[in-house]
């Protein structure tokens, strides 16, 4: 058992309460699921990142994870299937003070919200994305995605996946996002440092987290228990920082690239509007 | 120009550049649009504006990014708008639904054109009235007003900025391609009489005890918005007092959609604006709204002189419907005439509150031209 894989298993006691709605919890996630670690390692990150926390927004869209909004005590906004970006755009426009964060699910993010995705990307928004990807759309019980890998089985590609999927960094990347990096559930202090470093950065900032779908995808794919899909990710990736993103994507049973490959400074949406008027 | 960027004194402007200054004088500095035919130049005149009073353009990538960023940017603080026709409204209705369920105040510009579809993109319609009060999925009540002319446009956009804040609701203004187009002489009063409904926010400082969504009084709950320190939930799923996701219990349900209809229900007599010509006495009463109002002038006055009693009622507000006063009416008077480019959509609303005591007669129109004066005025006639 290496040294992150023992953190989880441990549950350190964390000084979040004060993160975290306690009177919303327990939270509605399946055990074994791979968002309980991921709000840990954002929680983390956010303590370390010094922001003032009333300054800072969440913003979701709807799926399992787009309930993260709901359970951070911070400004929370659950909005519409696909929107978060759109809506956190105008948040961040409407009160540019504001650090804004969206944490939403792959379906979420880059099928019904794809357009959003690479619009915000290309505009250089100055917000953060966290993305987290299970390759299936856990909320409505596991149907196939943007993402799910060719020949992966869903509630809707029965026969195997026929459609090849997205590689979420290298869209992030092609579409102008200044820092993407993609880790996965169970590299917690990797993938701490990478949600610390995303929110330290000014313009579009992509995270994109791995994650187990134990109720579904991983039941479909035969993967084992939560912690075995945990662990097959966390084994089966390989660091390549600075890799070339169109190489990141994931095929079923593959290799998983992770690590940050892009983070370069640009002008924002803002700071570029406001030298053209 | 007064010094604060805002236009003041007399000018010859078309209905969408009056729709935006109203805005401007209204406080609006925020603007997510899309372009399309005919609300565009109220875009332009944004973009062109906004820079000058500190506020931000932004031009998003389609309507439903639009919706989304200016419920954003109202939860952000911003008075906040966007401008849309037929088919951008319709990628609006999901989100003027989240607009609606968080009480987020803002102001949807819909210069109708000729539809269905793309329909007719250069020429008039009112053809989205039903849309407008229905369009988006669940039960809810809706706030939409009508403006007949450039001033109007102008004054409505204010009003529907004021009214938005009171009741904490999107607000629709509900004008035409051919209002949106025409020019005409717009005043713009002086700043100091520029009525300015201020964002109500809560008056105990921010702790846990706070209830975002609690039950005023008048139903509308005072707003803390994001970065002022309260920390607020807020979801387009069924939630209670604090904000928090109840899904399950329909105790819960009815008490927040009865909120969100009570506000408005409640307040109909603040909200609904109308304008009566000659209604009192009348044998027949012309119910009209936007343009139609204004091309059913002649044919009432052309009634008039021909020693027929015709009132006009113009609805300035058009959703919540102005269902007392036709209730009332409809015993003492001969008939509705209601003209409308359309096959037919408030005409419904009046014959529902006429409920069979006088006749109500629909003048249609398919879209893309106005009522043609002999046309009413035969209606007119008919049933005098
Ligand atoms: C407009 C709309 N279409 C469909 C849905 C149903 N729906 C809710 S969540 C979801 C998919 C969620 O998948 P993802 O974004 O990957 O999040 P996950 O649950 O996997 O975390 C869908 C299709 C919806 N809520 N709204
Ligand atoms: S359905 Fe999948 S993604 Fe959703 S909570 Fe359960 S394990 Fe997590
Ligand atoms: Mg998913």
């Amino acid at each position: 058992m290496n040294e992150e894989l023992s953190n989880v298993l441990i549950s350190k006691e964390h000084p979040m309460d004060d993160y975290l709605r306690e009177d919303r919890l327990p939270h509605i996630w399946c055990s074994g699921c791979g968002l309980g670690t991921i709000l840990t390692s954002f929680v983390s990150a956010l303590q370390k990142s010094g922001l003032d926390r009333d300054k800072v927004a969440v913003v979701s869209g709807i799926g399992c994870t787009g309930r993260a909004a709901g359970y951070l005590y911070l400004d929370g906004f659950h909005t519409t299937h696909g929107r978060a970006i759109p809506f956190a755009t105008g948040l961040k426009l409407g009160n540019p003070e504001l650090k804004v964060v969206v944490i939403s699910g792959d379906g979420d993010l880059v099928a019904i919200g794809g357009n959003h995705f690479i619009h915000a990307a290309r505009r250089n928004m100055d917000i953060t994305v966290i993305c987290v990807n299970n390759f299936n759309y856990g909320m409505t019980s596991g149907q196939m995605g943007p993402t799910t890998p060719t020949g992966a089985r869903t509630s809707t590609s029965p026969y195997g996946n026929h459609e090849p999927p997205f590689s979420v960094p290298y869209l992030a990347a092609a579409s102008g996002a200044t820092y993407v990096a993609r880790w996965t559930s169970l590299h917690i202090r990797r993938l701490e440092d990478s949600i610390l470093e995303a929110l330290n950065k000014k313009g579009f900032s992509v995270v994109e987290i791995i994650s187990p779908c134990p109720t579904y995808y991983g039941k479909k794919n035969k993967m084992g228990s939560a912690l075995q899909q945990m662990k097959y990710y966390h084994e089966n990736s390989v660091i390549r920082h600075g890799s070339d993103p169109a190489e990141s994507g994931i095929d079923l049973g593959g290799e998983i690239v992770v690590g940050c490959f892009i983070n370069k400074d640009k002008p924002t949406f803002l700071d570029s509007q406001k030298r053209s008027v | 120009m007064a010094n604060n960027g805002i236009l003041q004194g007399s000018f010859f402007m078309d209905g969408d550049t009056a729709c935006a200054e109203g805005a401007l004088a209204a406080g609006c500095r925020f603007f997510g649009g899309y372009p399309i035919t005919p609300a565009t130049e109220i875009a332009e005149r944004m973009v062109l504006r906004l820079p000058q009073v500190d506020g931000t353009y932004i031009q998003m990538e389609d309507e439903i990014a639009s919706m989304n960023a200016v419920l954003g940017a109202s939860w952000g603080g911003a008075r906040a708008m966007t401008a849309t026709s037929g088919p951008g409204f319709s990628l609006m209705m999901e989100n003027l639904g989240l607009g609606i369920m968080t009480e987020t105040p803002c102001v949807v510009v819909n210069v109708q054109r000729g539809g269905p579809s793309t329909g007719m993109p250069t020429l008039v319609g009112q053809g989205d009235m039903m849309q407008a009060r229905w369009g988006s999925h669940g039960d809810y009540e809706i706030i939409a007003l009508a403006p007949s002319s450039p001033q109007e446009l102008f004054d409505l956009t204010i009003r529907a900025f004021n009214l938005a804040e009171k009741y904490r609701t999107p607000v629709l203004v509900m004008t035409d391609e051919t209002v949106g187009h025409m020019s005409e002489r717009v005043i713009i009063p002086p700043p100091e009489e520029i009525e300015h409904y201020p964002r109500r926010k809560p008056d105990v400082p921010p702790s846990a005890d706070y209830l975002p969504y609690k039950s005023e009084p008048n139903s509308v709950p005072p707003m803390a918005c994001a970065g002022d320190g309260y920390r607020v939930h807020v979801t387009g799923l069924t939630h209670n007092e604090k904000g928090y996701p109840d899904t399950v219990n329909l105790d819960v349900q009815q008490q927040m959609l009865e909120r969100l209809i009570n506000k408005i229900q409640h307040n109909k007599d603040d909200i609904i604006e109308l304008h009566e010509d000659q209604v009192e006495g009348a044998d027949i009463v012309v119910v009209a709204y936007g343009i139609s109002a204004r091309t059913a002038a002649r044919p009432i006055r052309l009634a008039r002189e021909m020693g027929l009693k015709v009132g006009l009622l113009k609805l300035v507000t058009v959703w919540p419907f102005a269902e007392e006063r036709i209730r009332e009416l409809a015993p003492k008077i001969k008939a509705f005439v209601v003209p409308e480019i359309n096959m037919g959509q408030i005409v419904l609303e009046v014959e529902r509150c006429a409920a069979g005591q006088t006749e109500t007669i629909l003048v249609p129109h398919a879209g893309g031209g106005l009522h043609k004066t002999k046309d009413v005025l035969a209606t007119i006639k008919k049933f005098a």
